[in-house]
């Protein structure tokens, strides 16, 4: 089994897109369609990476991020944050909250694969 | 690897309906003042969404349009800016563009941009210009940034120090993923200080104390290195310099550079593209492919309806094998148990087709969803104060019904709003409050869906109906003397029939409700209305839940059995020939009471074998046409059932006067009569004796 990913978006294309890339590249996917959910997973389950988007009803990405970084199986994931913002402001929120990076939207599966390949090794 | 994003594409298009709506429906309720907070985040989140989506799927002049919607989006959900009457509207109006944008991406034409352009600027006027600023910025940066890049290739290579802050190993990045990455770029010598590890008692194992010098040697431009640290930026102390040359000071990587990479990385995709697609030819016939697009849509089903549906399946399948294996050493003894079994599975069955019909059920919010939209638009428009009253909206119908009326719908809710609700002033002189109210409701009855239209307008003018019907000639001065009011309701379904004074452009634009009725007639329902002056008009639409099965009442004339939709019967009679006079050409009329049919011998029409029983011993079915009523002699009336209607269609071919056909019990085929088909045919036949007399 390949490593592990949490995918967190409420929009269910870009789910859709992320898990398929990643599956295809061996990754083992969960998809979690908000912060809240994502979270209830999180707490029966490990992963080798979260990957978040920010802007989601129920629980956003910078509260997950807070939360994810409370449980103790998570204080060291990497956590990268799905965002459209090209403005700083934003991504340092995320960094705030214990966001290891992201990655800017629009992006495409190649560039996807290519920086979660560079974090997971 | 390649990846197909195409295969998503429906998926986005699909939730970006959705996001639409909650964008209409969220700015609607901003412009009434009835918006919470959590409106606002919805209405940016769904623009947000669409804006993603659209970028990565390669839908760039959906991106950058929603762009500036999620700017002005931003600044009001923050605060930044006060949400005016006139935001909404250029709001509203760009919902409506990158409405026919997603449609013109779900038939892969090119979107139409002209109204987009003057939204566009609508909304960057609004922004007071700001738009335009962000974008200068944006291309500077760019062109600086190049520039940055030419001069940055150092020629030997770069002495990079790298001292993690203490706490960086709790963002998740990893030191030796950064120096793996940092590895990669070229030969490297690293070398590490190690001084500031702490005493072994306080040392923190979560804790990063080491700090790194790397002299990396290569062709390697400045941006890579600053790129593999973009990440940790805040969270170390960075010194980035050139190899062996003079040396220049910069502790850490500016802001802007690291922004202006970002912006390089989309560009080729976000300009690249518009160019080749404008040059094409713009308009497509979109309206001719947009009903291709509704015949095969998909459908959302919830996961509890499939899992309903599992479990039946999951029963059938027990129910079968218990009667397999009855089946295989049945003796007498177990006859009963034998019915039971096959009562239980009756029981499956029925349930089985229940859930499966439940799968294209809807919620009717669907089709209601849209008229707060209309409501507003229409009102402002004509000067006029609404009030709309949505109730029942979960109440679910089937998808291909739920299409189909939601044209009639939007006539009848114009209608309310144009002829039904008074000016302003006028109410106030009526004694009314000066809203008026127009309220959507809809339920369940029986194996129907109710929904009715209420408004507390003036109502319908009776007199004024009459006076019309006589000009128009559909009724003479004696008869409408003691009319009962819902036959002078009724003309307003007649074709030509207006009593509009003026023709506005919100309603009575040659649609009218006689083909209102006509379309609610298709789908085997009914209209009906009452009113009262001075206190509104109500309509009442009755429709089957499902197009899949009708009731029907099993009929036979001669050796055919046919099958009439319940719903159409208005009467069976026995028939008196004293009452059958023949009129010119040839066709007979029969009198019932007080009112003359036209009488159809389905045998001669269809040149079939002719009825079995004499005139007196037949019956007459009457029924309910759009425009009058048919009697159609039979043999006899059998029984009433639930057909399932199979198209005739797909497995033979279109026939006249016929609207499907269905397997009955014996597994003979019987033909389901089409009203408005056959009434059709009847006219057709009057038609040229009568010119011949």
């Amino acid at each position: 089994m390949g490593k592990s990913i949490l995918a967190v978006d409420d929009s269910t294309s870009m789910r859709q897109m992320v898990s398929f890339t990643l599956k295809g590249a061996g990754y083992d996917v969960t998809e979690a369609e908000d912060g809240q959910k994502a979270l209830d997973i999180a707490k029966t389950k490990e992963f080798d990476m979260v990957l978040s988007d920010v802007n989601m009803p129920i629980m956003d990405g910078i509260q997950l991020i807070k939360e994810l970084r409370q449980l103790p199986s998570f204080k060291f994931t990497p956590i990268l944050m799905l965002t459209t913002e090209s403005g700083t402001a934003k991504k340092m929120e995320g960094k705030q909250a214990g966001a290891t990076g992201w990655i800017v939207k629009p992006f495409n599966p190649d560039q996807l694969l290519g920086t979660v390949k560079r974090v997971l090794g | 690897m390649s990846i197909d994003l195409s295969q998503f594409k429906q998926t986005f298009l699909e939730e970006s309906d959705e996001g639409l709506d909650v964008l209409e429906s969220g700015l609607l309720a901003l412009d009434s003042g009835s918006a919470d907070e959590d409106v606002i985040h919805a209405v940016f989140r769904a623009a947000h969404s669409i804006k993603g989506g659209a970028g990565t799927f390669g839908l760039n002049e959906i991106a950058s349009f929603t762009h500036i919607m999620e700017t002005l989006l931003d600044e009001m959900r923050d605060g930044r800016r006060e949400i005016t009457q006139e935001a909404i509207t250029a709001l509203l109006n760009s919902v409506d563009v990158l409405r026919d944008m997603l449609e013109a991406a779900a038939e892969d034409v090119p979107p139409p941009m002209e109204n987009a352009e003057q939204v566009t600027q609508e909304l960057e006027a609004i922004l007071n210009g700001v738009g335009q600023a962000t974008i200068q910025t944006t291309t500077q940066a760019t062109t600086n940034e190049q520039v940055v890049d030419e001069e940055s290739v150092a020629s030997v290579g770069w002495k990079v120090f790298f001292k993690p802050m203490e706490h960086m190993l709790r963002t998740g990045n990893d030191t030796v993923r950064i120096l793996r990455e940092l590895s990669a770029l070229g030969e490297i010598k690293l070398t590490s200080d190690t001084s500031e590890i702490p005493d072994f008692s306080l040392m923190d194992p979560e804790l990063s104390y080491i700090s790194w010098n790397a002299e990396l040697t290569g062709e390697i431009s400045k941006e890579q290195i600053t790129e593999i640290f973009e990440w940790v930026d805040e969270d170390c102390e960075l010194v980035i310099e050139p190899f062996g040359e003079a040396k220049v000071e910069e502790t850490a990587v500016p802001e802007a550079v690291a922004v202006a990479a970002e912006t390089v990385q989309v560009a080729p995709e976000t300009t690249a593209q518009p160019a080749t697609v404008q040059s094409e030819p713009a308009a497509q016939p979109v309206a001719a492919k947009k009903e291709r697009k509704k015949e095969g849509g998909s459908i959302r089903v919830g996961t509890d309806k499939v899992d309903e549906l599992i479990n039946m399946v999951g029963e059938l399948v027990i129910t079968q094998s218990m009667l397999s294996q009855m089946g295989s050493d049945f003796s007498m003894q177990r006859l009963e148990d034998m019915r039971e079994g096959l009562s239980q599975l009756e029981r499956n069955t029925r349930e089985l087709q229940e859930s499966v019909m439940r799968i294209r059920m809807l919620p009717i919010s669907f089709s209601f969803q849209r008229f707060p939209r209309l409501v507003h638009d229409l009102s402002s428009k004509m000067g006029k104060k609404i009030e709309l009253k949505l109730s029942g909206e979960q109440t679910e119908l089937d998808k291909t019904v739920m299409e189909k009326i939601g044209d009639p719908l939007v006539h009848l809710v114009r209608n309310s709003l144009d002829h039904g609700i008074e000016k302003p002033e006028v109410r106030v002189e009526a004694g009314k409050p000066e809203t008026g109210t127009i309220h959507l409701n809809a339920y369940h009855q029986g194996g129907h869906i109710m929904i009715e239209i209420t408004d507390d307008g003036a109502g319908l003018p009776k007199d004024k109906l009459l006076a019309k019907a006589i000009k128009q000639g559909l009724t003479t001065e004696s008869e409408g003397e003691n009319m009962p009011d819902d036959k002078i309701y009724d003309f307003i379904f007649h074709p030509g029939f207006s009593t509009a004074e003026t023709v506005s452009d919100v309603s009575g634009r040659g649609v009218g409700m006689d083909v209102v009725r006509k379309n609610i007639k298709e789908l085997g329902g009914n209209i009906e209305l009452s009113s009262e002056w001075g206190k509104g008009t109500k309509f009442t639409i009755r429709l089957p839940l499902t197009l899949a099965i009708l009731d029907g009442q099993l009929l036979r004339i001669g050796d055919e059995v046919y099958i009439i939709p319940l719903v159409s019967i208005i009467e069976s009679v026995e028939i008196d020939p004293s009452q059958i006079s023949s009129i010119a050409g040839g066709n007979e009329v029969y009198k019932l009471r007080d009112e003359y049919i036209p009488l159809l011998h389905l045998d001669k029409m269809f040149r079939r074998p002719p009825r079995h029983n004499a005139l007196e011993d037949s019956l007459m079915v009457v029924v309910e046409g759009d425009t009058h009523n048919l009697g159609i002699i039979v043999d006899d009336l059998l029984t009433q059932q639930q057909v399932v209607i199979k198209s005739l269609e797909s497995n033979y071919k279109r026939v006249e006067g016929i609207s499907g056909a269905t397997i009955l019990g014996d597994g003979t085929v019987a033909l389901i009569l089409d009203m408005m088909g056959l009434i059709a045919m009847s006219q057709a036949v009057d038609a040229p004796h009568a010119k011949a007399s």
